[in-house]
């Protein structure tokens, strides 16, 4: 086997041959035979009474197949949630009906109302436009306070009022952290905001629905992260059709970052309209409709307190969180500011008393669900903050003060229902300090300040709970789904295989990494491995791709499944060779006996299978497939230390991010290329979340922030020079409870660098003799400029 | 309806369009071109950028009669004549600046297009030079690195890892 296809191999992509020559398919790409194309009219007002929708004038439009309004989904099952919480007085969680179109009333601006099918994208525009609309506006609840207060107008009629949940975790605790904090020799106190995002793939979604009358089989090709779970949510819940007639394909994907694995309407929409038209039904989204219609991101307003003894140990933390869900329920949005974020509050850190209480509540916006950590960077910010904060306060080194209560023994069981494997927290700091020459920053810190600039140096440990998760504990915890995941290996005659698995790659490069795995524990080349992923039709049963979960949990599952065919191969080489199997070794592809020169090769082994001429037929099956599920014992605990320094024009409050170091511990990697283009990403999106992004309503429920003239993407422009940026991932301590000893390095970029990027921020306004102790993200220049006044 | 004639990746090519067609469109639904992306419909992406008479042209804000009789380059009329990647192409594999893929054909048009007028930039000079491209995946590193090794400059002696 070349050294350079191996595990910890930085192999080129094979994916990127396509990509780079316009030769990808992406569901956009997708045109089949007859299609017709669906234009949506959506909601322009975010709260009002559906008076009466008015389709004779567009339905007498040129090309015009068909036009759909609520009633004809009549007997058709909502879009269904994924997850129940239990609110602390045992009830369950409020959860809305979630139709496809919108029925008696509109709940947010981009909610579908109608659905014009034509010959032409055009006409079905041009149709929709002629489409008449009676509604009468109500007044939209878009700040989660006011949408809490009595009297407060309900999003839903039928449901008691605008409270999803009131979460309390852990409640047994609650007491005692009152107490703690009572009796504290100090307590830090601080209120901030997770600032709304938009997802923002660059590929918007797109959703082509085929039938086929001869089989009565329905096929969707979809943006998704997770075409099986989308089979089973809309063919059981939604439309009624068994798993064995509906085919979902999610072919090449342009990016997910979570606003891809939910169940959107618009799916279901032409799979259903297919069938109902007789054709195939086209629905490409544009980035405006992307903005008011993907889920959203973050959106938590929160009040944490942590307390500490007099000798600076942290001994209690409080945080109160609002949650916005939105104006429904998304596939997953419950579990985000719950189990997602209330795990995640020990952080680092020995802290032995954690209360959370989170209230979720429903708004006039577009519903918010899992986006790039999920839960994790809202947890690991407010945490970050608090903690530096507290630093401050008490006049002690901020990378001190952490060190101080960092959790050294594991495995560690947390306060907050997580039990963490493996970890050197010290190790990444160390690493981290190292490498961002803290000792220079004096000096640094000078030279900008001659220049007339502030200079602020910030820092933040962080952990995450990824690879979820074991099926059995997230059950308990109201998830209406296992979170295993599936491969399915098969040998061909000749030796090549093929690995048909339920993770899906957007990007991440499982075409790449998942044949390094393969070709390592066979001894052959990784370009004899093919990954088939996306297809429902051509993949076992599987939950796909999110929480930093491909690796760690799909990755098990090809081993497993991989050692299979190891163990039948080894039993086949052992009758080709009249040996004992127990004596058969595997090596560099080929069978030996051991402390012999008699060897079969690997492709030897393979033809026997399906040539069974020579085979112990009375012993073993023909044939080299096997499939195997794995379901985690744990979820798996990434672990970092990120640094960053900004200089911040005292001006104009203009910040710019001079140098950025980032002190990973992902276990083990299989391919470091790609782990480091993962954290580029996500310190990417991390910095946009601190300095630029924000999704911004107005008080008629209005977006605001709905293109990219007014959501601002970070660019190149943005981040840091190569010269002062490093991603480090040498720190390993591998994951005790899964076969290859890895963690998932997907999210830990988002989730580290928010809190950096604005613990720097407030390090050089201080040191310039401002007293600001928060800035609510983005930080953006007029924000920096009005706290320095 | 109008008729366009041009050349596309060398070939002659041509259709009956509506007035409001965009290039883009022309590009992906009458011709096949499906490697031109659309990303947005503001402009600011840069997912569809292809070459028009040599020069970088995002093709969602032209129309495709405005380019009636123009040489039209696309991501398709790249690679080298035997198939293999170009320069570009090639050094966003090896320094990994590609991963959905999506933005991938528009920044490597806007990089030879960059590339064509200064062959040898500054870092800086890329990053402002990327500013109507915006990629969700990579964290640009990458492909800035991959844009200054295309065009021959030492990139490990540039960088900090």
């Amino acid at each position: 086997m070349p050294k350079d296809s191996g595990i910890g191999a930085s192999t080129k992509r094979r994916e990127d041959m396509r990509f780079l020559t316009g030769a990808g398919n992406y569901t956009d790409d997708i045109n089949l035979a007859g299609q017709a194309y669906v234009h949506f009219l959506r909601s322009d007002v975010a709260h009002g009474t559906l008076k009466n929708v008015d389709t004779s004038a567009a339905a007498a439009m040129p090309g015009v197949v068909r036009i759909f309004t609520s009633s004809d989904f009549d007997g058709v099952g909502g879009i269904p949630c994924g997850w129940q919480v239990t609110s602390k007085d045992g009830n369950v969680m409020q959860e809305p009906t979630h139709p496809i179109l919108a029925t008696g009333k509109v709940r947010h601006v981009g909610e579908m109302i109608a659905a014009v099918v034509a010959d032409t994208p055009e006409q079905a525009r041009d149709a929709a436009e002629a489409i008449v609309l009676d509604i009468d506006e109500l007044p939209a609840m878009v700040d989660m306070k006011a949408a809490l207060a009595d009297g407060a107008t309900k999003v839903h009629d039928d449901l008691n009022d605008n409270l999803c949940y009131d979460w309390g975790f852990v409640e047994e605790n609650r007491e005692a952290v009152d107490k703690a904090m009572s009796e504290a020799a100090h307590v830090t106190s601080l209120e901030l905001v997770n600032n709304r995002l938009v997802a923002n793939p660059m590929e918007p979604r797109v959703a082509v629905g085929d039938y086929a009358r001869h089989s009565d089989e329905s096929t969707l090709y979809t943006t998704s992260q997770n075409p099986h779970v989308i089979r089973l949510l809309m063919g059981a819940f939604v439309l009624g059709i068994p798993e064995h007639k509906l085919r979902v394909v999610a072919p090449d994907v342009g990016g997910g970052f979570g606003t891809k694995i939910f169940h959107y309407a618009e799916e279901a929409f032409c799979t259903f309209a297919a069938k109902a038209c007789n054709r195939p039904v086209k629905w490409t989204s544009s980035r405006s409709e992307a903005f008011i219609s993907d889920a959203h991101g973050r959106d938590h307003v929160t009040k944490i307190e942590l307390a500490l003894d007099a000798d600076n140990n942290f001994t209690a933390l409080r945080c109160l969180t609002h949650a916005n869900m939105g104006a429904y329920l998304s596939t997953f949005a419950p579990s985000v500011p719950t189990w997602l974020h209330g795990t995640l509050l020990a952080g680092n850190y020995r802290t032995p008393l954690i209360y959370t209480n989170v209230k979720a509540v429903f708004t006039n916006t577009v519903p918010v669900d899992a986006y790039r950590g999920a839960g994790r960077p809202e947890a690991t910010f407010q945490l970050e903050r608090v903690i530096d904060k507290a630093a401050r306060e008490l006049g002690v080194d901020p990378v001190d003060l952490r060190r101080q209560n960092f959790i050294r023994e594991f495995p560690y069981a947390t306060p907050v229902a997580v039990e963490y494997d493996t970890g050197d927290y010290d190790a990444t700091m160390d690493k981290m300090l190292e490498l961002a020459d803290r000792d220079g920053f004096d000096a640094r810190r000078k030279a900008s300040e001659a220049k007339g600039k502030l200079r602020g140096f910030g820092v933040n440990c962080f952990i995450e709970a990824c690879g979820i998760a074991p099926s059995n504990l997230v059950g308990q915890l109201g998830a209406r789904a296992g979170l295993y995941e599936s491969a399915t290996v098969r040998v061909n005659a000749t030796g090549g295989l093929v690995v048909m698995t339920g993770s899906h790659s957007h990007g991440q490069g499982h075409e790449t990494t998942f044949p390094q795995v393969v070709a390592e524990m066979i001894g052959i080349d990784a370009d004899q491995v093919e990954i088939v992923h996306g297809d429902t039709a051509r993949t076992p049963m599987g939950m796909g791709t999110y929480g930093s979960r491909s690796i760690a949990v799909g990755g098990s599952a090809m081993v497993r499944a991989t050692e299979k065919i190891i163990n039948k191969t080894k039993k086949i080489a052992a009758h080709l060779l009249e040996a004992a199997e127990a004596d058969i070794e595997l090596k560099d592809g080929a069978f030996s006996v051991a402390g012999t020169d008699k060897s079969v090769t690997w492709g030897e082994v393979t033809l026997a299978a399906y040539v069974p001429h020579n085979y112990p037929l009375e012993d073993i099956e023909p044939g080299l497939e096997e499939t195997a599920f794995y379901d985690p014992s744990n979820f798996t605990y990434p672990a970092g230390a990120y640094a960053c320094e900004v200089e911040v024009d005292p001006d104009t409050g203009t910040v710019t991010i001079e140098r950025f170091v980032s002190a990973d511990d992902f276990g083990n990697v299989i391919n470091p290329m790609i782990v480091e283009g993962q954290v580029h990403g996500g310190i990417a999106q991390g910095i946009g979340q601190a300095l630029l992004e924000n999704c911004s309503y107005d008080e008629n429920g209005q977006l605001l922030s709905a293109s990219y003239m007014d959501y601002t993407m970070p660019r190149a422009d943005n981040l840091p020079h190569m010269e002062h940026y490093t991603v480090d991932h040498s720190c390993q301590t591998p994951c005790t409870h899964n076969p290859l000893g890895v963690k998932g390095c997907g999210e830990a970029g988002a989730i580290g660098s928010p809190p950096t990027v604005i613990n720097a921020i407030i390090d050089a306004l201080q040191s310039g003799g401002h007293k600001v102790d928060h800035i609510d993200m983005p930080a953006t220049p007029d924000r920096v400029w009005a706290a320095m006044q | 309806m109008t008729q366009v004639t041009m050349t596309v990746n060398g070939k002659a090519a041509s259709g009956t369009v509506e007035g409001r067609t965009l290039l883009s469109g022309f590009l992906r639904e009458e011709l096949g071109l499906t490697g031109t992306h659309v990303g947005c419909d503001t402009s600011q992406c840069g997912a569809c950028v292809v070459h028009v008479d040599g020069a970088a042209v995002k093709a969602c804000t032209m129309l495709a009669a405005e380019a009636d009789g123009a040489e039209v380059t696309t991501i398709e009329g790249m690679a080298n004549a035997d198939g293999s990647l170009n320069v570009i192409q090639q050094a966003f594999q090896d320094h990994h600046g590609l991963q959905c893929g999506f933005c991938t054909p528009g920044m490597v048009m806007s990089a030879a297009a960059l590339l064509k007028d200064n062959p040898k930039p500054s870092e800086q000079e890329v990053r402002d030079y990327l500013e109507g491209n915006i990629c969700r995946c990579t964290g640009y590193h990458n492909i800035v690195k991959a844009i200054l090794a295309a065009s021959g400059q030492d990139v490990p002696a540039m960088a900090a890892e």
